[in-house]
């Protein structure tokens, strides 16, 4: 145990921690820092075709002014970017140099369970020195990413965009298209992240509110109102701005592997229609995307396309990946404008006309505090361990400021607890969540511009499964103070697998237990969410669930094996917030 | 389903003159049907009512929304849902075109719980350690400076702990009055543990030994709160109860307030102790931490002792009730 560990920047050092090197990334750790090497970006790969021969190794990587070893593929960070074809069988040949047992994972794609790279239930990952032949059929198109499914080794820059091209061409013809991966890096070592959550679960929230904030709001509210805002609250122990367990504070946000003063640029020519492939191949953010001055018309989620939409701005959760069509019209630079949704940081890039420009990069957006609808989904009331109910008739609702409407649902839907989630690892429970789709969560709600919405996608294709045969209710449940995540109150080792028959169509509900919001990932199985009233929406492999909300979607179980089910925030999964699921 | 006749547009309106009337909120469903009422359609080609697998209709999206859940804000009205820029045999359901993967070529074999963290790297019940000294100080009093401190730790898994508890206090070269305590942790509600082990005092005069048993926690509004009752030999109990409040000034300007309490079922004049309540702490210390890990504070605490002090260590000049200045540092790893 280090008195002061590396990794947290101290004040003075903040700005260059935020913003990152211009010459970041792997060429700058590896000494390449010659003027005309200055001038290229960090070397990115396209490796197309059916064999691939891909090399997990350590690199020195430089984002921040300290150089740090970094997990990566072929020398890169992001890994390579796979082109594959619908239709082709594909061959990866993954050599591992690393110390330690590594292995990919080929995050939404359908495959045979022995290909899908998740140590312990695909197989038995790959020891140093050793390699591991990945094949399988591709019978998707899209926009996927791959990463490590060993410990952190994603957190640390395992991870890259696969793109593969539909068998009939592309439904939108555009111009150009780019890959834009969004992650998140630290110096910091992720075992000691974790370590310090589980000691302090709020150690990374450097934006919790203050005596401060509240003399401010006295004044501008009344001083009643202002002790009603933080009653609930306090009363509950829980943090209205605990949006991000890892933040800024030790995150530089990337861009394709560029820190946003490495300022990533994509080239367009006016009147070009461009294509950008938006990846989040970050371990533990939510980010919210806009490119100031364009429309983004969203026509791909998750690598299926999607009824077109128009919007100004998206959230794009953790392994989720949104591909959407831009049409710059101006002889003017562009700022890709992704900001974490704790607003503790961002990463950018610019569309531009000519290499080396880069527009103004927009300030981040106020913070945001979870509002009561993210604590009890449709307000009609919730219980909270330790809580008294009797207190809660009293409350005053019209007292309530930053409630707002788009977060609560009229009709609420009664649930029941599994008799786990009564336990000491589980903080909170919602009885009456939330079930619409078409609220942008915390921070875009009503922020002037149109925001994308679950709501809003509709998949083109029809639902694999066109009923269900019975009904899996999960609960996402945690404890922000042990620092302790799970499903219905178990964690990973105190659960059973889930076993679906062969062949059979569950609906999964998921109810959201929990103040945060969580990237719910099935391996092996497409998850087909439903809008409220039970028709198919959208055709997703990573379904983002809100606090306090309840969702359901489609599984049709046709993927013998035994396969990972969980939340994808790294830390989160880690801490148990995993199932496995047996198809059989 | 595109074809509205007029009879159904009329039945529309009188029902959306009757819900106007009734709430705003309708109003704005209102306005917003209108809205996609007035979409062009007629540019679009007319989707042939294809069924999908789920047996539905193809339903027009673009006029659901505002529907489902909540009024849609006025921006939701904006929503283009633009078919008519898109291939038109693409635009409606098409079938699925997934494809079952084959089945595994290996199956993976049942592995211990042992095994299975150390391949999936995955341990959700590690054990983990805090060591937390929450107060390093040097103490001013009316009688001078003396050195004090506060000290914790614990290691092991969520639910079971062992917990490590040290204060005291010396002054002018002697261990005035110390104590250390050895616990077990186990946690019994969301935010409170119970806590079961042994209790050494040291410092002027005879050592005492206590069994102990409390329970520690964070209660409502934020405030740690710990109870811990001792029994000792010679029928000797004692009562221990302490808690904190950290006030953000600033994300790094924190104040702590704090409050101990300790009472003694009989008294002890060796160590200068009388039954009943013995002594009660109030202290108020800022600090900045510079990291959350390390933070300088300068504070001030009261001091009350209660009951007559019969001790052969008393020397008369002993105050029942103490201010004093303190400066220190809090650290944790």
């Amino acid at each position: 145990m280090n008195l002061f560990p590396t990794g947290a920047p101290s004040a003075f050092s903040r700005r260059r921690f935020m913003q990152g090197l211009a010459l970041g990334g792997v060429a700058a750790g590896l000494g390449w820092r010659g003027p005309a090497i200055a001038q290229s970006p960090p070397r990115r790969d396209v490796l197309d075709g059916t064999q691939f021969d891909l090399e997990i190794g350590a690199a020195t990587v430089n984002f921040t002014g300290a150089p740090r070893s970094a997990t990566v593929v072929n020398g890169q960070l992001p890994a390579p970017l796979l082109r594959w074809r619908q239709g082709d069988t594909v061959t990866l040949r993954v050599r591992n140099t690393l110390r330690e047992r590594s292995s990919i994972h080929w995050h939404g794609i359908v495959l045979p369970a022995d290909m899908d790279g998740v140590p312990g239930l695909s197989f038995m990952g790959i020891a140093p020195g050793e390699s591991y032949t990945y094949r399988f059929a591709v019978n998707q198109a899209g926009t996927y990413w791959y990463h490590s499914h060993s410990r952190f080794q994603e957190q640390i820059g395992l991870y890259g965009p696969i793109v593969i091209e539909p068998r009939g061409g592309e439904r939108h013809a555009a111009e150009r298209d780019y890959v834009v991966l969004l992650s998140d890096w630290t110096d910091a070592d992720p075992e000691h992240i974790y370590a310090t959550l589980k000691r302090h679960g709020d150690y990374y929230n450097f934006a919790k509110p203050t005596a401060l904030d509240f003399l401010r709001d006295a004044s501008d509210t009344g001083i009643a109102r202002a002790l009603a805002d933080r009653r609930m609250w306090n009363q509950m122990r829980m943090n209205p701005s605990d949006l991000a367990d890892v933040s800024g504070h030790v995150y530089t946000y990337l861009m394709n592997g560029c820190a946003p003063a490495a300022n990533w640029s994509g080239l367009f020519a006016r009147g070009d229609k461009v294509r950008l492939r938006f990846v989040n191949g970050s371990s533990m953010s939510f980010f919210d995307v806009r490119i100031p001055g364009l429309k983004l018309r969203v026509i791909a989620h998750d690598g299926q396309d999607v009824e077109p939409v128009s919007v100004d701005e998206f959230r794009l959760g953790t392994a989720e990946t949104c591909d959407v069509i831009v049409e710059p019209d101006a002889d003017r630079a562009y700022a890709i404008f992704a900001q974490a949704m704790d607003r503790s940081g961002y990463a950018c890039g610019t569309l531009t006309p000519r290499p080396g420009l880069k527009a103004d990069v927009p300030p981040l957006d106020a913070r945001v505090l979870l509002s009561m609808g993210d604590m009890m989904g449709s307000m009609e009331g919730a219980s909270m361990s330790g809580m008294d109910h009797g207190s809660m008739s009293g409350m005053d609702h019209s007292a309530m400021k930053g409630m707002d409407h788009a977060a609560m649902m009229h009709a609420p839907a009664a649930v029941t607890h599994a008799r786990a989630e009564f336990g000491p690892g589980v903080d909170m429970r919602v009885d009456t969540p939330r079930t619409n789709l078409d609220d942008p969560g915390v921070g875009l709600r009503d922020n002037g511009r149109r925001v994308l919405t679950y709501a809003d996608l509709h998949s083109i294709a029809a639902p694999i499964s066109a009923d269900t045969q019975r009904t899996v209710e999960l609960h996402l449940t945690g404890h922000m103070e042990r620092y302790i995540w799970s499903f219905n109150g178990q964690k990973f080792s105190d659960a059973q697998p889930l076993h679906l028959r062969h062949g059979e169509r569950v609906r999964i509900v998921l109810v959201n237990d929990t103040m945060m919001t969580h990237p719910i990932h099935l391996h092996g199985m497409w998850s087909e969410l439903e809008a409220p009233d039970g028709s198919f929406q959208v055709r997703k492999h990573t379904v983002v669930v809100q606090p306090a909300q309840k969702i359901s979607y489609r599984v049709s179980a046709d993927a013998l094996g035994r396969w990972a089910y969980h939340c994808h925030l790294l830390y989160h999964m880690e801490a148990g917030m995993f199932r496995e699921v047996v198809v059989a | 389903m595109k074809a509205r006749t007029p009879v159904r547009t009329r039945f529309a309106l009188a029902c959306c003159i009757v819900l106007v009337a009734a709430s705003p909120d309708a109003w704005a469903q209102l306005h917003a049907a209108i809205e996609h009422e007035d979409e062009p359609r007629a540019e679009q080609p007319e989707p042939p009512p294809t069924d999908t697998a789920a047996g539905m209709p193809a339903m027009d999206h673009a006029a659901m929304h505002g529907q489902h859940g909540q009024p849609a804000p006025s921006k939701a009205d904006t929503v283009q849902t633009d078919r008519a820029q898109t291939n038109p045999a693409q635009a409606h359901p098409v079938a699925s075109d997934h494809v079952a993967p084959l089945p595994p070529q290996h199956d993976m074999g049942a592995m211990t719980a042992a095994q299975m963290v150390d391949v999936m790297g995955m341990d959700d019940d590690a054990s983990f350690g805090l060591f937390t000294l929450d107060r390093f100080e040097r103490v001013k009093t009316d009688d001078g400076y003396a050195t004090a401190w506060n000290a914790e730790g614990w290691y092991g898994r969520d639910f079971d702990k062992l917990w490590f508890k040290s204060e005291g206090r010396r002054s002018q070269g002697t261990l005035e009055d110390a104590d250390a305590q050895l616990l077990w942790s186990h946690a019994v509600a969301p935010y409170w543990d119970t806590q079961l082990g042994v209790r050494r005092d040291f410092g002027q005069g005879p050592g005492r030994t206590w069994a102990a048993f409390g329970a520690q926690g964070l209660a409502p509004y934020w405030f740690e709160l710990g109870v811990t009752a001792y029994v000792g030999p010679q029928n000797r109990t004692a009562l221990r109860m302490e808690s904190s409040y950290d006030t953000l000034l600033t994300q790094r300007w924190i104040v702590q307030s704090r409050f101990e309490l300790n009472a003694y079922g009989k008294s002890d004049p060796a160590r200068g102790i009388a039954a009943g309540v013995s002594d009660a702490e109030f202290g108020l210390r800022l600090r900045y931490e510079i990291r959350r890990e390390f933070a300088p504070y300068v504070g001030v605490e009261w001091h009350r002792r209660f009951g007559s002090r019969t001790s052969v260590f008393d020397t008369g000049d002993e105050r029942a009730f103490d201010t004093q200045a303190v400066a220190g540092l809090r650290l944790w790893f």
